[in-house]
């Protein structure tokens, strides 16, 4: 889930007494299940609560390159470079199309990119986890992307257009992304000593951050309850790490890696499986700046950023004198 | 069979210009000034990527001695690279990339028009696709060096430095030898030297556009193309590239 | 004046006799680089033979398509697509 901890504006449910014409109006329209449009009224708090999310999806496809983006250079084979590279594009593409889909809300990508890196709006605490041997190229691809889209499949339905939209293409595209990296980790699990112990190490790594990707339980959480009203948020945390929890165990098995959890096992009452909890502590820390990768992070999209101000004035400032030139001549 | 061995080294030229210069492009990626342009430098990264696969294949073919383009990329040393010296040079600030990139496309583009009626039908098959790749490529580093050359001053301040450094590099991609020599006799390729007049038309048109000035000394470096002597950049590059397959012989991923 | 690019909105022919249809958006300096920008971040997959750009700025009203664009097999590019990968029954639904 890319986006974690989202606070939701507002103070909760309204009743449909306490709602104004309007927002019952919405609020009709929103269980119809009928798509909220750019110009269509919308309460002030779904509109903040949408900036928030669908910004901190994106800044998180975004500093989500990076990782991977850590291994194009040593991929092992031409084949692999090219896979790998056109899967980090695609997340920069991806992030595009969150960006575009966030300024239809009336703020714009710039904005957004200095709210990122002042450190106000936040990205997805799994990218502040290092990629350490190739194996992690697979298990990001099988892991991370599988829990994003695990919370981006049910969100093409989300009630805001742009956003389902968005969505609708992204998980056309990420499929292919899950896919290679579980490609990866059956190229490993298979292979020497080594391979497998890169796999074991990665799944060893990855497994806890994934669930974290989910965020702490919101069962209970009035923000969370507005969200899903809003059909911003479709399933609880708890839903959606089960669900993971349950596609991944048999895939793990398949590969004959170990989920890094004693507790693990089938609990034949839920049809479902047990399974202990991350360190919650340990996602605090990592959202509040205290991850392994944090500092690093953010210090390459600031340089990205700084680095590239030149070129973004030059080929705007070619751009200004072109078309002074042009209405000159008319 | 000489030919056969001519043959070899031009495939080794043309595959390990876009080996070498796709592995630079690459490194720019999730770090690029915007979205769009770190997008469609993907894009030409993955299609110089592509390309390798097929000059570098067919090298091994012609080689016969069962190496794949795999092989050929990550189990050479620097010594047996024949890239030209153009394409191994770091990235540099963006302005210093896309210039690298716009020389090396016009290059490139002149080059594959030629191949596309190469007496070697697999030559050719393969110059048809890469040079639909490549004038696009040319296209697009042609227009980012004519809009940086042409905005701030900065930009083209920076441009103009990129365009110093990396002129004494161009002359190289015109050199001629033996390997030369026999492509020319068998009808399969063109000799580079040939290539120059409309190269410096196109790059002078393009160049003017930018505002640029093409620096007047003709001294050239060389090195790249023979193996001779590269520069020392290349050397760790490779170490990154082969990482993987040097240091687990005989795995496969 | 801001420095931001402008913001455009990409029109793609998905294919020959088809209409031009809206796929999304993105910034660039002018209408040149826009339509640079189109082919590199909306047609990776071999979506489109012919784009539109129109800076948002400009745009009146508009309703903006339900559906994605046309996915069409790119030849040189399998391995964007999931079914490049074989991915055994037994590990379920990917």
């Amino acid at each position: 889930m890319y986006a974690q901890l989202v606070k939701t504006a507002g103070t909760g449910v309204k009743t449909r007494e306490e709602m104004s014409d309007e927002e019952r109006n919405f609020q009709d329209r929103v269980d119809r299940d009928e798509k909220i449009e750019p110009k269509d009224w919308m309460p002030d708090d779904y509109r903040a609560t949408l900036i928030r999310q669908i910004g901190q999806h994106a800044h998180s496809e975004i500093v989500g390159q990076l990782p991977e983006g850590n291994w194009i250079t040593r991929a092992p084979t031409l084949e692999r470079k090219a896979i790998l590279l056109a899967k980090v594009q695609d997340e920069a593409g991806h992030g595009l199309y969150l960006y575009c889909a966030a300024e239809t809300l009336g703020v714009t990508r710039d904005e957004l990119t200095e709210e990122l890196l002042s450190g106000r709006m936040k990205y997805s605490s799994i990218f502040n986890y290092p990629t350490l041997n190739w194996a992690d190229i697979g298990a990001v691809g099988w892991l991370v992307d599988g829990a994003a889209i695990m919370n981006q499949v049910p969100l093409q339905r989300t009630s805001y257009g742009p956003y389902s939209r968005a969505m609708i293409r992204i998980c056309k595209e990420e499929s292919f992304h899950q896919r290679q990296g579980y490609d990866i980790m059956m190229k490993m699990a298979q292979g020497s000593d080594a391979q497998r112990r890169m796999a074991q190490d990665a799944l060893n790594r990855f497994w806890y951050p994934s669930l974290m990707m989910f965020g702490p339980s919101d069962k209970d959480s009035v923000h969370s309850a507005q969200s899903l009203a809003w059909k911003i948020k479709i399933d609880t945390n708890d839903e959606l790490r089960q669900r993971f929890v349950d596609q991944t165990v048999p895939q793990a098995k398949y590969l004959g890696l170990t989920i890094p959890d004693e507790n693990l096992k089938w609990n034949e009452e839920r049809g479902a499986h047990d399974f202990s909890e991350p360190d919650w502590a340990e996602f605090f820390n990592v959202i509040k700046g205290k991850g392994p990768c944090n500092v690093d992070r953010m210090d390459a999209r600031v340089a990205a950023w700084e680095d590239g101000a030149w070129v973004r004035d030059g080929l705007l400032a070619h751009a200004r004198k072109k078309s002074a030139t042009r209405t000159a001549a008319e | 069979m000489a030919d056969q061995n001519a043959l070899f080294e031009f495939l080794l030229r043309m595959g390990d210009n876009s080996l070498i210069l796709g592995h630079r492009v690459s490194e720019w990626c999730g770090h690029s000034p915007v979205l769009e342009e770190d997008i469609a430098l993907a894009n030409t990264a993955l299609d110089l990527i592509g390309q390798t696969q097929f000059w570098l294949g067919l090298a091994g073919e012609v080689e016969g001695k069962g190496r794949t383009a795999d092989d050929l990329a990550f189990l050479r040393d620097a010594w047996d690279f024949r890239n030209v010296l153009l394409c191994e040079l770091p990235n540099g600030d963006f302005g210093q990339t896309l210039m690298r990139q716009f020389l090396y496309d016009a290059w490139s583009s002149i080059m594959l028009g030629r191949l596309m009626t190469s007496s070697d039908a697999r030559v050719a098959e393969i110059a048809a696709k890469a040079s639909k790749e490549v004038a696009y490529h040319v296209e697009r580093s042609g227009d980012t060096v004519v809009g940086l050359g042409d905005g701030t001053e900065e930009s083209h301040a920076r441009m103009q430095a990129a365009l110093d450094y990396l002129w004494p590099y161009v002359g190289e991609m015109f050199d001629s030898d033996e390997v030369d020599a026999a492509m020319v006799k068998a009808g399969i390729a063109p000799d580079p030297a040939s290539l120059r007049e409309e190269y410096d038309a196109l790059v002078a048109k393009v160049l003017g556009q930018a505002t640029l000035t093409i620096p007047t000394d003709t001294f050239h470096h060389k090195g790249g193309r023979t193996g001779y002597m590269h520069t020392e950049h290349l050397g760790h590059l490779l170490t990154q590239m082969q990482w993987l397959q040097r240091a687990y012989p005989g795995a496969t991923w | 004046m801001s420095k931001e690019w402008p913001l455009w909105e990409v029109f793609i022919r998905g294919q020959h006799g088809l209409s031009h249809r809206h796929v999304g958006s993105l910034h660039a300096p002018d209408a040149e680089m826009a339509i640079k920008n189109a082919r590199d971040v909306y047609t990776r997959r071999n979506e489109g033979v012919s784009i539109w750009v129109v800076e948002a700025q400009h745009i009146a009203a508009s309703s903006p398509e339900e559906k994605g664009p046309l996915y069409e097999p790119s030849n040189s590019k399998v391995y964007r697509h999931p079914t490049f990968f074989d991915i055994p029954e037994e590990v379920g639904h990917m």
